[in-house]
């Protein structure tokens, strides 16, 4: 019944007790509705057929309700109403309180990608992984404008708000990849802030979480400190690859010459670029730079203005490292010579 | 056409408000004649319906396949914003109220004008005024952020967000003069005879709707204006980076919004009630019901706005409020519903054209009530919340019902306001494919929120296609299906039969007086002795049903 | 007929009750746009107490006190500008109603000394807040200050209009004893004007 109902009504499958919970009350409204549909239109079908017009000029008797009436039309609705409400209320408030001993994640939105940081450290950009059967809190924010972090296998949305917590919680019942949507408009990009919620058995899980934290000896919340963190050692390139990925320019730019939201990295440095003011400058270390710190101010042809400024939320070395791989990144071809001019051909787009 | 109207002589009143005291252009422009302005109304919001439906079906191609169909993503975003914007600012809330409200009104409760007509004719020009900047604004390059204005967001965009807001801010005055008209003109200038319980309901609603319009429109107005400053000086009440609470907005944007929805629909209802009765030829039952439940939807909808907020991180001591309280406005509803059936009994039925749109109008009002009742439950809204299935909702109850009374406005009072008879058959034809095309719009949308497709996206899983594309089947067929009805309505106006004052046989107040009316709406003023839903025999008095067709000038 | 009844009225009298009427409404508007910045006051006088009770003590209560007397005496010789043109001294009214834009326009060379004194001292909305208040409450109650008292004294300006227009109509002679809800209704959203401020000084100054 359940089962069936569920893809009648093309819900997603259900991920968690409180999923099963949510649909049980979504068939009661839904059957509800159409039973209580189907009276009224029955009745009024009824009526149009009975009293149709016969002959022009008909006279019509005045009919008044009587006091019972208008209490049945109050009443039964009402007692329906507030018996949904009755049973939703409750299962909205559940998810407001996390168990005691949820493990927690720590969520934050920004333009246009999820970042998860697990205590202890270890942090991934647009993968949530999670252990089966265990309650899981989320610690949602944001770095800019609202986001909302939405499974709809979990029947679970919570927005993400600049400067302040919000919080969730869920119990993944199993293992399987499902994904996260951004569900409030942020832009440009919202339909493509998109990640993904992997659910590993608990043994997997634990694996991977001690992985993670032997490798990365991160001590501070990865979330609550992004950007100040130390370069963990290795080669600048290297670092620059990180930073890159960490801070989301990957999300915008391609290291392929694929166009993207932003212009391709590949060949970027010394490429003559030309900008919305018709002027055209050379990418040298300090455009790179600038275009970092005041995306605004020096606009590429063809492209929105929708760069976030990074100012702050770098640390020097970081920038220092990005500029070293953006300028690593040649194509082969060119790679020996001096750089000559834009190689990329922008893919049409359709 | 029906038969008997061709054997009735045709009566067409020959000074009448279109042509006396001028017909020129300069005549209508300047005119303080609340007829005039009502049907000067009429044709902005209708034009502004077309250009809303222009942007609606762009966004409909452009869904049909996931990734850039025909346009980016840039486009997209504004494309759904000014959709909105247009549709709700431009058409929707002025157009039963002000065009057909401005018309009938003063007529129905035996008034020559408005109170204030000169505020009348500034309204309009107040309305023009925020629609240039508003369209100004859009072809300058237009906003981005949804209709709903979301700080920090709209704050920091950089595209033409405060010509819309400023576009938006004007037509709140516009807004606000006209129902502070409608309610001094029907506290001061009804005429004798016409007392509170027999007051028709169109004009009850309509009083509910200009309450709504005087206590929203005014925190709206200021809301907008706050973005628009922290826009462009950036003094930081919204904005989270300078101790600014972004949901703050929210609060502020929905305290007017979701009364402003009742602003859409309660009008719908007016006109619903007048149809139902002239069509079933049959008292309306349970008239104080209805009136008073009009007022409570008007009082009750100013507490319900938090239901927008369930998944922003509100307190959940507040969703309980605003979702309970939400159940409650659903009854006043469920009263009218009730009561529209039940006036169907016993009554003589007639299948025109506007009773279709009435039938329509049932349904989409009832699965789109109900929806938002389920929405209003919390946990299913965490769902839906910003999903396809909100779209659906409000499609559902904005273009489904008020859609559905807005065109059986049209085609009943068409008679009335030109003086000619539309064809019926073709008022079939377009009813029809109206209705049907409706359903496959957005039904298809409906399943596509349960399946998880999140709102203002420009690009979506392959997953979610087949809906799409039936959706996109669906609202062709609605084209289709306005066309006809703009073709076919253009066409009445010089070809239509000449309608005589009461081609329906309705008791309505309105049709007392000749079609089209004369300048100050009365020949005669008539004794108003019956009440406007009063369609039994009088005892004594044989023949008092007026046939139709029956002339009463 | 009296000649100034329009055609879709009966009466005189029933024309000045629609319009008195209609007045009420409007001022109805006016108390609910303002109504907005005051929720928005409270919800952040909430988050910042500290913050801004010390910047409410940093305003010159002495200059509001002031205003708040000029605009209540104003709002009073406005009432005794009815009084008269209900008694037909219609040269009276005119003279009444001129007292009070003078007051009205004292109240505006006072707050503009008190903006100047914001500007020297850099208490200013948002990006531009130069003051001693440290984090965000500061900039704040400046943006709100500037928001409720910028929008009170363009009411002040539209109201002094008001008063000066229907002022000099009643000099001239165009409204009597018989005929003078016009008058009357200048006078409603003067006090209206002056209300707003007996609810904007406390809350900024006072509290
Ligand atoms: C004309 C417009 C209109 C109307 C009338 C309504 C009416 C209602 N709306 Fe809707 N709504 C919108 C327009 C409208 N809405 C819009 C535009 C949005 C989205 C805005 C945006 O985000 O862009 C929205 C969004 C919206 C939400 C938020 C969704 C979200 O974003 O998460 C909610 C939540 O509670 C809601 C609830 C309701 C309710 C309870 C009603 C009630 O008034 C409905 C009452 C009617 C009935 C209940 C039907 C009659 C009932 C019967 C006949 C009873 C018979 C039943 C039995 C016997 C069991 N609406
Ligand atoms: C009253 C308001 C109203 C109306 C009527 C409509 C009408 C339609 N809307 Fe819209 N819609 C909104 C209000 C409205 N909408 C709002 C508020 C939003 C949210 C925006 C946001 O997210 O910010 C929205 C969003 C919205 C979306 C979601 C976009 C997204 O989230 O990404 C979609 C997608 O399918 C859509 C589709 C349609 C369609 C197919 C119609 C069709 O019904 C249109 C059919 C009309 C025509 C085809 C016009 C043809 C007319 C003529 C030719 C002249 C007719 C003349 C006479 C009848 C005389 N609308
Ligand atoms: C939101 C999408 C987005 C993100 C995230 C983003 N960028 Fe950009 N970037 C753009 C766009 C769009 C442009 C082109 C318009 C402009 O010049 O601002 C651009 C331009 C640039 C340029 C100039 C390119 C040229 O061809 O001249 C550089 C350099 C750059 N970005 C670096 C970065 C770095 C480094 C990061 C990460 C720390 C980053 N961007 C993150 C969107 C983005
Ligand atoms: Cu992030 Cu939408
Ligand atoms: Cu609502």
């Amino acid at each position: 019944m359940n089962e069936f109902l569920r893809k009648l009504l093309f819900l997603p499958p259900q991920l968690s007790q409180h999923a099963r919970d949510v649909d049980g009350l979504h068939f009661f409204v839904i059957i509800t509705t159409m039973v209580a549909g189907l009276l009224i239109f029955a009745t009024a079908l009824v009526f149009m057929i009975r009293y149709r017009r016969r002959q022009e000029g008909e006279s019509t008797p005045e009919v008044q309700p009587k006091h019972w009436h208008e209490a049945v039309f109050v009443g039964v609705p009402l007692a329906f109403f507030l018996l949904w409400f009755a049973i939703g209320y409750p299962q909205y408030v559940e998810t407001t309180q996390p168990p005691p001993g949820a493990m927690d994640v720590f969520v934050q939105g920004k333009k246009w990608m999820w970042k998860f940081a697990y205590q202890g450290g270890p942090s991934s950009l647009d993968v949530l992984r999670v252990p089966v059967g265990r309650p899981v809190r989320l610690l949602i924010t944001s770095r800019d404008v609202i986001h909302s972090f939405y499974v709809p296998e979990l029947r679970l949305k919570q927005d993400a708000l600049p400067g302040r917590y919000t919080q969730t919680w869920f119990q993944a019942e199993q293992p399987g990849r499902y994904q996260v949507f951004c569900a409030e408009y942020c832009g440009l990009s919202h339909s493509g802030m998109l990640a993904e919620l992997v659910v590993l058995p608990a043994a997997e899980f634990d694996a991977w979480i001690a992985d993670q934290r032997r490798g990365e000896a991160r001590a501070q919340d990865a979330a609550l400190s992004a950007g100040e963190q130390a370069l963990p050692g290795s080669s600048i390139l290297e670092q620059g690859r990180r930073v890159a990925a960490d801070q989301g320019c990957l999300k915008c730019h391609s290291v392929d010459g694929t166009r993207h939201i932003g212009p391709t990295f590949i060949d970027l440095y010394g490429r003559q670029e030309k900008l919305t003011t018709g002027e055209v400058i050379t990418a040298d270390e300090a455009y790179l730079t600038r275009s970092m710190m005041d995306p605004a101010a020096q606009l590429v042809a063809g492209y929105q203005n929708v760069m976030p400024s990074f100012q702050g939320r770098m640390t020097p070395p970081e920038v220092a490292a990005v500029v070293e791989y953006i300028k690593s990144l040649k194509t082969p071809a060119v790679a020996a010579g001096p750089s000559e001019g834009p190689v990329y051909e922008p893919t049409p787009r359709k | 056409m029906s038969q008997h109207l061709e054997s009735s002589p045709p009566v067409y009143a020959e000074r009448n408000y279109l042509n006396t005291p001028a017909t020129g252009l300069k005549s209508w422009l300047t005119t303080l004649d609340h007829k005039r302005i009502g049907v000067m109304f009429l044709i902005a919001t209708l034009f502004f319906f077309a250009v809303g439906g222009l942007f609606a079906m762009l966004i409909r191609i452009e869904l049909l396949t996931p990734g850039p169909t025909i346009m980016d993503a840039m486009t997209y975003n504004r494309l759904f914003t000014l959709h909105g914007v247009v549709m709700i600012f431009l058409f929707m809330i002025p157009a039963i109220p002000s065009g057909f409200g401005n018309f009938l009104l003063p007529i129905m409760v035996g008034a020559k004008d408005v109170a204030f007509p000169r505020l009348n004719l500034l309204s309009f020009y107040i309305y023009l005024l925020g629609a240039v900047i508003a369209l100004g604004g859009m072809i300058y390059g237009g906003a981005d952020t949804g209709w709903t204005f979301y700080t920090p967001y709209s704050t920091t965009t950089t595209t033409k967000v405060v010509p819309i807001l400023l576009g938006a801010f004007i037509l709140g005055f516009s807004s606000i003069l006209t129902g502070l008209n409608f309610i001094v003109t029907v506290h001061t200038l009804r005429a004798p005879g016409i007392t509170w319980n027999k007051l028709p309901l169109f004009v009850w609603s309509i009083y509910g709707t200009s309450v709504i319009q005087i206590l929203a429109t005014p925190v709206l107005g200021m809301t907008l204006l706050l973005v628009a400053i922290e826009h462009a000086f950036g003094w930081g009440i919204f904005d989270p980076g300078r101790g600014g609470d972004p949901v703050l907005f929210q609060h502020f944007f929905w305290f007017y919004s979701h009364p402003a929805v009742y602003i859409m629909v309660l009008p719908a209802m007016a006109v619903i009630s007048e149809v139902v009765c002239a069509f079933s030829h049959k008292n309306i039952f349970g008239y104080k019901a209805v009136a008073y439940s009009s007022l409570g939807i008007a009082f009750v909808g100013f507490f319900t706005w938090g239901h927008h907020l369930f998944t922003s991180g509100q307190s959940a001591f507040n969703a309980g409020i605003f979702g309970v309280l939400s159940m409650f406005v659903g009854i006043f509803t469920a009263i009218k519903i009730f009561n529209w059936v039940a006036t169907m009994y016993r009554g003589s039925i007639s299948f025109k054209t506007p009773f279709l749109y009435f039938i329509g109008f049932l349904f989409f009002l009832f699965f789109g009530g109900m929806t938002g009742i389920a929405l209003a439950t919390v946990s299913l809204d965490i769902h839906w919340q910003d999903t396809y299935f909100v779209v659906a909702h409000f499609h559902f109850i904005m273009v489904g019902s008020t859609i559905m009374a807005f065109l059986a406005a049209l085609h009943y009072w068409w008679p009335k306001i030109t003086g000619r008879m539309y064809n019926e058959r073709w008022g079939l034809v377009g009813a029809t494919l109206v209705v049907s095309g409706f359903v496959f719009t957005f039904l298809p949308q409906f399943l596509l929120g349960n399946e998880g497709m999140p709102r203002r996206y420009f690009n979506y899983p392959e997953r979610f296609q087949a809906l799409n594309v039936a959706s996109t089947a669906g609202a062709s067929v609605l084209g289709i299906g306005f066309l006809i009805i703009l073709i076919y309505i253009l066409v009445s106006l010089k070809y239509g039969p000449v309608a005589g004052p009461n081609p329906w046989g309705s008791r309505g107040y309105e049709w007392l007086t000749p079609s089209p009316p004369p300048l100050e709406n009365f020949d005669v003023l008539p004794a108003f002795e019956r009440g406007p839903h009063e369609y039994h025999e009088l005892p004594g008095s044989e023949s008092a049903a007026p046939g139709a067709g029956t002339s009463h000038a | 007929m009296h000649s100034a009844v329009a055609h879709h009225f009966e009466s005189l009298e029933k024309q000045g009750q629609a319009q008195r009427l209609g007045m009420w409404l409007f001022l109805a508007t006016e108390v609910l746009l303002f109504t907005a910045l005051f929720a928005a006051y409270g919800v952040y006088r909430y988050l910042y107490t500290g913050a801004f009770s010390q910047a409410s003590r940093g305003l010159e209560t002495w200059m509001g006190g002031v205003n708040t007397f000029v605009l209540v005496t104003s709002s009073f010789t406005v009432a005794m500008g009815l009084d008269a043109i209900v008694k037909g001294k219609n040269k009276r009214t005119g003279l009444l109603f001129g007292l009070s834009i003078l007051l009205g326009c004292t109240f505006m060379v006072l707050k503009g000394f008190e903006y100047r004194h914001h500007f020297l001292h850099a208490e200013l909305p948002g990006p531009f807040y130069g003051g001693p208040i440290a984090g965000s409450g500061g900039s704040m109650f400046f943006a709100l200050y500037f928001l409720i008292t910028g929008l009170h004294a363009f009411h002040v300006l539209i109201g002094m209009t008001v008063l000066g227009v229907i002022g000099a109509r009643t000099w001239l002679g165009k409204y009597d004893a018989e005929h003078h809800v016009p008058v009357e209704l200048a006078g409603l959203y003067w006090h209206l004007v002056d209300l707003i401020w007996i609810f904007v000084f406390p809350l900024l100054y006072l509290i």
